[in-house]
C-alpha cells in the first residue's frame, strides 16, 4: 500500500479545479437554500447551463471567449427567471419539483443524438477551451507534489478555480452581510411576516435564485474547462446531491462552509477510493467485500452514509451554529 | 380519607438539553377535585402537562398516580390507568364523524363503547346532534366539546385539559368552564391548566399559580381570586373592576 | 390612559363615520360555494381605537386579510385614505402605511430580536442585491434604522433581548415583539389580529398601554379580539361579525347590551362570577 501515493493524491484532489467548481456550485446552494430557504434540487441544471452556454457558442459559433461566457451568464440567469417565474409564489415544494425536473430536462437534451452536432451529444462538447490553452502559462509542464504528479493545464485552471471562488466567496459573503441579506433570511424564516414589512418578497426570491444559480454556472464552467469537455454525465443528480452534502458539511448559511466542506468531501471521497483500489489490488481486502470491478461504488454509498449521519448527529455541519438547529425541534 | 389521585413532587423538565422549563414543581390532586393552573407565558403550565404525560424530558423529581411511580411513563400508559387528556390544539380527527372520534376515545375497551357513548352523548347533547357529522366541519366548541366527550369515553378518574378556552368566544368559554365543572361533579378529578385565569379559579376548588416553572401561589380558587398579589401580577386590574 | 376618542357614528352595521381611513365596498370572498366574508358596507374611523369581535368561524381573520391586502377578494372595493386599494398587494399596502399583525406570532426565529425590528425599516437601499455588499452606501441609514429599533425597544421593555434569537423569547415577548416590530413601518393604521390571544393577564396591562400610545401618537387602531375586558377598556367603537356579515356596530356599551350581540356571542354570564358560595 503506497500511502504516500494515497494521501497526496487524495490532497490533490481536494484542491483541484473539482473541488474548486463543487465549491462555487455549493456556494450556489447556500445561497439559495442556506440564506433563502429555497429549494433548489437542480443546481445541476445550473451548471450545465453554465458549461453549455460557453462551450457551444464557442465551438460551434466561433465566439469570442468573453462573449460566450457572457453567454453562459445569460442562460444561467435565463434558467433562472423560467424556473422562477411560475413557482415562486408558490409553495417552496414548487420549486423543488420544477428544478429537479429543469435539470434533467437539460441534461437529456445535452445527449441527444440528434443535436450532437450542436450539444456533442453523449460525448459532450469539446473544442471550446483554445482560449484557455493558448493562455496557459505553465505550459505542457510537469510539476511534483510529493508522490502525485501535476499538469501545467490543470494547474492553470486551478488556480483560476479558487480565484472564482475566492471572489465569489467574498461576494456572498458581503452582499449577506448587508440589509439584502437580512431581507433574505427573514423569507427564509416566515415569508408572510416579511411581506407584511412592506418587502416584495417574490421580487428578492428571484434575486437570490437568479444569483445563486449564475454562481452554479461558474461552477460548471471551471468543471468543462478542467477536461476540455462538456459532458452531459457530469451535470446529473449526482452532482446535486455531492453539492448537497458539501453544503451541509460546511454548514448552511455560512460563508466558508462551502468552500471548506468541498475540500474536506473531496478528500475524504478520494482518500477512501484510492484506499480500496490499493486494497484491492494488493488483496490486502477479502474480495468477497469489495473487488476491483465494484469499489467505485463504495465512494457513492460512503457519501450516502456520511450525509445521514452528518443530518442526525450534527446537522449544523462545520461552521454553522448550534442554537440555531435547535430551534427547528420544537 | 380522601384519596390523593395525582401527587407531583419536584418535578424539573424541559424540552431542549440543558434548558429546564419546569423547575422544580409541586402539585397534586385529591379524588373528585378541581384544580386550576394559572400563570404567565412561559412559566411552564402546558409543559406540566406534557411532563406528567411523558411527553417532554422528566430531568428530576416523581409522579405518582394512585400511589404507583408513573415517572416518566409514556401518554398511552397513563390512559390506561384512568388519565383522560384533551390537548390544546389538534384534539379532534377532522376526518372521522363525531361518532368516530368518540370511539377512537374507547379504542381501549371496545366492549363498553355503545355504554360510554350513551353516557357521553348524556353529558353533551349537542354532539348526539352531530353524530354522523365530520369533525373538521363543527365549529370551535362543538370541536372542543368532542375532544373531552373523547376524553371521558374510557371513564378517567383524573381529566387533565390544557387551555380548553382558548380561542373561544366569551359565551363558549362561559359554557366550556360550566361544562368542566359538571364534569367535576360526576366525580372525575380535573386538572386544568388554564391562560383565563379569572374564570378558571371561579369554577375551581383549588388554584396554583406556576411561574417561571415553579410554584408561586396556591390555594382556594377564592383565596387566589383575592389574594392581592396575585390579583396585581396574575389577574391584572380588570378583575379587579369586576370583583373576581 | 388618553381619554378614549369619540366616535361619533350611528349603531348600525355599516354606519358612515365622520373621517374614514378605511372604507370597503361589498367585499365578498367566496371559498368555492362557501361565502366567508360578506360585508356590504364598512368604515373605521381614523383616530379611533376600533374593535371587530364576532364568533370563531365569523369571517373576522378572513376580512382582515382582505382588507390587508393578504387575500384577494371575489368582490368588492376598498380606498384607504381616500386612495384606492382595491387588488393592491400586503406588502404595497404596507409600505403605503397598512401594517398587520397577526394571530399566531410570526416573529423570524432564527434572527435576533434586533434584526427582525430592523427588517421593519421601509426604504433602506441596502436591501437591493447590488447595495449591499458596499457598506458605505447604507451605513448611514442603518445606523439611523438601529437607533429607531432600540428606542421601539427599549419601549416595548424588549432592550434586554435584543441580542437574542427572536425563537429564543417567550410567547408574550413574541407578541410585544410583532407589535414593535409593526411600527417600524411607520404605519397610518395598524390592525392587530388577536394581540391579546395566549397572553397572561399581567402583561395584557402593558399591551393595552401599548395600544392606547399608539393612539395617542395620531395612529388608527384596528384589532381582532375575544378579549371583552380589552375592549371594554380601550375601544372607542365596535364592529360585530357572524356568519361573514356585519351585525352591529357601536360603542362598548351599545354592543354589550345588544341583544343579537348576546346571543351570538357575549352569552348570558357574561361579567358574572362562577364562584359557588362554599
Amino acid at each position: 500500500m503506497n500511502w504516500e501515493l494515497i494521501f497526496s493524491n487524495a490532497v490533490y484532489v481536494a484542491f483541484s479545479s473539482s473541488a474548486a467548481a463543487y465549491a462555487l456550485i455549493a456556494i450556489g446552494i447556500n445561497v439559495h437554500i442556506g440564506y433563502t430557504g429555497l429549494l433548489n434540487f437542480g443546481q445541476a441544471g445550473f451548471a450545465a447551463a453554465g458549461a453549455y452556454g460557453m462551450a457551444i457558442p464557442l465551438a460551434t459559433f466561433g465566439w469570442h471567449w468573453t462573449a460566450a461566457i457572457g453567454s453562459s451568464i445569460f442562460f444561467a440567469i435565463l434558467l433562472a427567471l423560467l424556473l422562477g417565474a411560475p413557482t415562486l409564489r408558490l409553495r417552496s415544494d414548487y420549486l423543488a419539483i420544477v428544478t429537479i425536473a429543469a435539470a434533467e430536462i437539460i441534461r437529456i437534451s445535452m445527449m441527444s443524438v440528434r443535436f450532437t452536432w450542436l450539444t456533442g451529444g453523449t460525448d459532450g462538447k469539446k473544442g471550446f477551451a483554445d482560449f484557455l490553452v493558448d493562455s496557459n502559462p505553465f505550459g505542457d509542464n510537469r510539476y511534483q507534489f510529493f508522490a502525485q504528479s501535476v499538469n501545467g493545464y490543470s494547474l492553470y485552471i486551478t488556480i483560476i478555480g479558487w480565484i472564482l471562488v475566492a471572489i465569489f466567496g467574498s461576494l456572498v459573503y458581503f452582499m449577506m452581510r448587508g440589509p439584502w441579506g437580512r431581507v433574505l433570511r427573514g423569507i427564509r424564516e416566515d415569508e408572510t411576516a416579511v411581506r407584511s414589512l412592506g418587502k416584495s418578497v417574490t421580487k428578492f426570491k428571484m434575486q437570490s435564485l437568479v444569483l445563486g444559480g449564475v454562481i452554479g454556472a461558474v461552477g460548471g464552467i471551471i468543471l468543462a474547462s478542467e477536461k476540455q469537455s462538456a459532458q452531459p454525465m457530469e451535470y446529473g443528480t449526482t452532482l446535486t446531491f455531492f453539492a448537497f452534502t458539501i453544503v451541509i458539511l460546511g454548514g448552511l448559511a455560512t460563508a466558508r462552509g462551502p468552500i471548506i466542506g468541498a475540500v474536506i468531501f473531496w478528500f475524504i471521497l478520494q482518500f477512501v477510493d484510492n484506499v480500496l483500489e490499493q486494497a484491492t489490488r494488493n488483496e490486502v481486502v477479502p474480495t468477497w467485500v469489495v473487488n476491483g470491478n465494484n469499489f467505485g461504488q463504495v465512494k457513492f454509498i460512503l457519501a450516502g452514509f456520511a450525509l445521514a449521519l452528518l443530518v442526525v448527529f450534527r446537522p449544523q455541519g462545520i461552521y454553522g451554529n448550534k442554537r440555531e438547529m435547535s430551534f427547528d425541534s420544537r | 380519607m380522601t384519596k390523593r389521585i395525582l401527587d407531583v413532587e419536584n418535578l424539573i423538565a424541559g424540552y431542549i438539553p440543558e434548558v429546564n422549563i419546569l423547575n422544580g414543581c409541586n402539585v397534586h390532586v385529591d379524588e373528585g377535585e378541581f384544580v386550576g393552573i394559572i400563570g404567565p407565558n412561559g412559566a411552564g403550565k402546558s409543559t406540566l402537562l406534557k411532563a406528567l404525560l411523558g411527553m417532554c424530558g422528566v430531568r428530576d423529581g416523581t409522579v405518582h398516580l394512585n400511589g404507583e411511580n408513573v415517572t416518566g411513563l409514556k401518554a398511552h400508559e397513563l390512559i390506561t390507568k384512568g388519565v383522560g387528556y384533551v390537548p390544546q390544539t389538534n384534539n379532534v380527527f377532522p376526518s372521522l364523524t363525531v361518532k368516530e372520534n368518540l370511539e377512537m376515545g374507547c379504542f381501549l375497551k371496545p366492549e363498553v363503547f355503545e355504554q360510554r357513548l350513551e353516557a357521553v352523548m348524556e353529558m353533551f347533547p349537542k354532539l348526539r346532534e352531530r353524530a354522523g357529522q365530520k369533525a373538521r366541519g363543527l365549529s370551535g366548541g362543538e370541536r372542543q366539546m368532542v375532544a373531552m366527550g373523547r376524553a371521558l369515553m374510557l371513564e378517567p378518574k383524573l381529566l387533565l385539559l390544557d387551555e380548553p378556552s382558548a380561542g373561544l368566544s366569551p359565551a363558549l368559554q362561559d359554557e366550556v368552564f360550566l361544562q368542566c365543572r359538571r364534569i367535576n361533579k360526576t366525580g372525575v378529578a380535573i386538572l386544568m391548566v388554564e391562560q383565563n385565569a379569572r374564570r378558571c379559579l371561579q369554577v375551581a376548588g383549588r388554584g396554583y399559580v406556576l411561574d417561571q416553572g415553579k410554584n408561586a401561589y396556591s390555594g382556594t380558587g377564592r383565596e387566589l381570586l383575592q389574594d392581592p398579589n396575585v390579583i396585581e401580577l396574575y389577574l391584572g386590574s380588570l378583575s379587579r373592576a369586576t370583583g373576581g | 390612559m388618553t381619554p378614549a376618542k369619540q366616535v361619533i357614528a350611528d349603531a348600525i352595521p355599516g354606519s358612515k363615520k365622520q373621517d374614514p381611513i378605511l372604507r370597503v365596498d361589498g367585499l365578498r370572498r367566496e371559498f368555492g360555494g362557501l361565502v366567508a366574508v360578506d360585508i356590504a358596507h364598512l368604515e373605521v374611523q381614523r383616530g379611533a381605537i376600533t374593535a371587530l369581535i364576532g364568533p370563531n368561524g365569523a369571517g373576522k381573520t378572513t376580512a382582515f386579510n382582505l382588507m390587508s391586502g393578504f387575500d384577494t377578494p371575489t368582490n368588492g372595493t376598498s380606498e384607504f385614505d381616500g386612495v384606492d386599494i382595491t387588488g393592491v398587494q400586503g406588502h404595497e399596502l404596507a409600505q403605503r402605511g397598512m401594517v398587520r399583525t397577526f394571530q399566531l406570532t410570526r416573529v423570524l426565529t432564527r434572527l435576533t430580536v434586533l434584526e427582525n425590528m430592523m427588517l421593519g425599516a421601509v426604504g433602506q437601499i441596502g436591501e437591493k442585491p447590488w447595495t449591499s455588499p458596499f457598506r458605505f452606501l447604507w451605513t448611514k441609514q442603518e445606523d439611523e434604522i438601529r437607533e429607531r429599533s432600540e428606542a421601539l425597544l427599549k419601549r416595548f421593555k424588549l432592550d434586554h433581548v435584543a441580542g437574542e434569537y427572536a425563537g429564543n423569547i417567550s410567547g408574550g415577548q413574541r407578541k410585544l415583539l410583532e407589535m414593535a416590530r409593526a411600527l417600524m413601518v411607520e404605519p397610518r393604521l395598524v390592525m392587530l389580529d388577536e394581540p391579546m390571544a395566549g397572553v397572561n393577564p399581567a402583561l395584557k396591562q402593558s399591551l393595552l398601554g401599548h395600544v392606547k400610545n399608539l393612539q395617542s401618537e395620531g395612529m388608527s387602531v384596528l384589532f381582532i379580539e375575544h378579549d371583552m375586558d380589552m375592549v371594554h377598556e380601550i375601544a372607542d367603537w365596535v364592529v360585530v361579525m357572524a356568519e361573514g356579515r356585519l351585525i352591529a356596530e357601536g360603542t362598548p356599551d351599545q354592543i354589550s347590551s345588544n341583544r343579537a350581540v348576546v346571543d351570538a356571542y357575549l352569552g348570558e354570564h357574561q361579567g358574572t362570577s362562577f364562584l359557588e358560595d362554599a
